[in-house]
């Protein structure tokens, strides 16, 4: 039995406790579940919830012309009107806090709690970027302890650590190379994308000004290494690869990869968001990679989209670190340490390619990832990737029988169990599954990704989850691929038991309503 | 008028020098419901193999190449408020855009309806 609370004892309660047939109540919301309306339905656009005073004076001579003219239009809510909108929409969003989050290939981790209790000291929580650097010592000893963990942990040269998230860091780690390629006084515009990368990878490139080429995977789900090497020549700058990649898999050639890359002169850029399932066991610096940006977000547990900007710090090798964007916080041969800008940059960054931001840093993903690191210590961290990968190879062969997983043949998965819909009655797909997960409480899996594999499915347990819960999560997924299996119709028309049934996707995206009219429709 | 269909799953239907293409009903069943079709410019220049087009699904982006050389003569603008008309009768009301031939020994190396037939189901 993998139910909580097996055996089912309950204190007794008294009163009534079978479930009332549900009516119609008088405000719509039912107990103590409400629904929530619109902002501006709640609040008329003719009141206004704070009290500000009428200007007492003309506005400045010239900015007349600016004043508005009509009111403008937002709805009028007082302040415990609009702390209770914003509190009833976050109890109907599902969490990490809530349960399991099994997105593949977005590592959506436990937030540990001491992250927070140091991410909100004074010290850190309240500087401002333009304060005097004397007043910001232990934050700016943050940051380089940081990024010292960081260079440690991946074996590489030197950190930028001011890019503000992941596909920021890939954008900062093609820009290093390209400088590195102009310092050479070459024009190289073409980069290198296996089908096995994350999909932001070819983006990058192809913002970044590069010409991208596809490098087909094998059956295997790794990277086609003969037809890599058939594409490498002088007009190449440098190949973009994920690893472990997107089908969950360690690509085992990666050295071999690098060698060729570098021979034929180009740079290797490696997408470090899996970073989670190798780290503390693997070098990417070893490994022979240039450039990695590190998702703080996803492998040192600081939150999803919370707190602000994320962080995605580019760990440098000796080739690219001269390159590496300002500002630079460094420590001097006395110990001291130093914010590196353009007014003090000396020879050691006199080639940076610029600057990517205003400003140093997100500093309270810093904190939180530092402390996530010193807690854990060194030993703590290797087991953070033995735990996810042991808990994703736990969830593959656990299915396998019942959902083909295309490349379990290959040998282990890393930290993400990569399933297909093949075999599902005449109809049924990944959706219906997905659809069907809500119905048993669990946040679905990524869908349709990676396209290599058809109605993929890629589950992420992370080493969050205990054994009991992956058997929970185990026991669901199971359930509803039997019912998909066997061809049961209420799946079609899952989920069931969510405030919201299936909406249609199609509709949604073919005919959008991105703007509130009111009554006019 | 003859058909001629791509391993990437376009068709173009060639009448004197201007072909015109579209996905086939393969394409479409495999990409699911269309969201969403990005066109060429007309007048734009291609060569055969360019992307020249996207075709928005709900599970996917998809680039649709251009089987022949040539200029772009025309773009179905009834796809920008009835994408889905690539869903409902791919082969026909849901093509893309034509394109004025510029070397149409280029329709040789293409597949006709048996060859591709056969090529659909070898998948």
């Amino acid at each position: 039995m993998n139910a909580v609370n097996a055996a089912g004892w309950r204190p007794a309660m008294g009163g009534a406790e079978e479930p009332a047939e549900k009516f119609a109540t008088a405000s719509g919301d039912y107990g103590l579940m409400l629904e929530e309306p619109l902002s501006f339905e709640l609040g008329a656009t003719d009141k206004c919830g704070v009290d500000i005073d009428a200007p007492d004076r003309a506005p400045a001579p010239g900015l007349s012309k600016f004043l508005r003219k009509a009111a403008p239009n937002l709805p009028g809510l007082t302040e415990p009107e609009t702390m209770r909108h914003y509190t009833r929409l976050s109890r109907q969003n599902y969490a990490i806090d809530l349960g399991p989050f099994p997105l593949g290939s977005c590592t959506m981790k436990h937030n540990p709690r001491l992250n927070e209790k140091m991410a909100r000291l004074p010290g850190f929580a309240d500087v401002h970027p333009l304060q005097p650097q004397k007043s910001v010592e232990g934050a700016l000893e943050v940051i380089e302890q940081l990024a010292d963990w960081l260079t440690r942990l991946t074996g590489m040269a030197s950190v930028a650590m001011s890019p503000k998230a992941g596909a920021h860091g890939e954008l900062c780690g093609l820009l290093c190379i390209r400088a590195a390629l102009d310092a050479r006084g070459e024009t190289r515009d073409v980069v290198l994308v296996p089908e096995s990368a994350h999909g932001t990878n070819p983006a990058t490139a192809a913002f970044a000004g590069f010409k991208v080429e596809s490098i087909p995977a094998t059956p295997a789900g790794r990277v086609d290494l003969e037809a890599l090497k058939a594409k490498l020549g002088p007009n190449v700058a440098g190949v973009m690869i994920t690893n472990p990649n997107t089908c969950g898999l360690f690509e085992p050639e990666m050295k071999a990869i690098a060698d060729a890359v570098h021979a034929a002169g180009g740079y290797v850029y490696c997408d470090g968001a899996n970073f989670n399932a190798i780290v503390g066991k693997v070098r990417p610096g070893d490994l022979g990679v240039d450039a990695m940006h590190i998702n703080l977000h996803k492998t040192f547990s600081t939150p999803h989209g919370g707190g602000g900007p994320g962080a995605g710090p580019v760990v440098l090798s000796e080739a690219l670190a001269p390159f590496a964007p300002l500002p630079f916080v460094t420590r001097g041969a006395d110990g001291s340490i130093h914010l590196v800008e353009e007014e003090n940059r000396g020879e050691g960054h006199a080639r940076s390619f610029g600057r990517m931001v205003a400003f140093h840093g997100q500093m309270g993903m810093f904190t939180r990832a530092l402390t996530y690191m010193l807690s854990h210590g060194a030993d703590g961290l290797r087991q953070v990737a033995e735990d996810a990968v042991l808990n994703a190879n736990y969830v593959l062969r656990a299915c396998e029988d019942l959902l083909p997983a295309p490349f379990a043949k290959s040998g282990p998965c890393m930290h993400e169990a990569l399933f297909s819909d093949a075999g599902l009655a005449e109809g049924f797909s990944t959706l219906d599954i997905a659809k069907g997960l809500i119905d048993e409480g669990f946040h679905p899996m990524t869908v349709y990704f990676p396209l290599v594999v058809k109605g993929a499915m890629l589950v992420e347990p992370t080493e969050t989850e205990s054994k009991a819960g992956l058997d929970r999560f185990i026991a669901s997924l199971r359930s509803v691929a039997e019912r998909a299996k066997n061809g049961d119709e209420s799946l079609h028309t899952a989920p069931h038991f969510a405030p919201r049934r299936r909406l249609d996707e199609t509709l949604a995206a073919r005919k959008p309503v991105l703007v509130w009219r009111g009554d006019a429709g | 008028m003859t058909r001629y269909f791509t391993e990437d799953h376009e068709w173009i239907d060639v009448e004197g020098d201007t072909g015109t293409v579209g996905i086939t009903d393969y394409a479409q069943g495999q990409l699911g419901d269309i969201t969403f079709v990005e066109l060429p410019e007309v007048g734009a220049s291609v060569s055969k193999g360019d992307s020249v087009s996207v075709v928005d699904s709900v599970k996917a982006a998809s680039d649709v190449y251009t089987p022949v050389s040539g200029a772009v003569s025309d773009a179905n603008a009834a796809l920008a408020d009835q994408p889905e008309l690539v869903n409902t009768d791919a082969e026909k009301g849901g093509w893309l855009f034509r394109v004025t031939l510029s070397d149409p020994a280029e329709l040789g190396g293409l597949m006709d309806e048996a060859a591709y037939k056969v090529y659909v189901e070898s998948l």
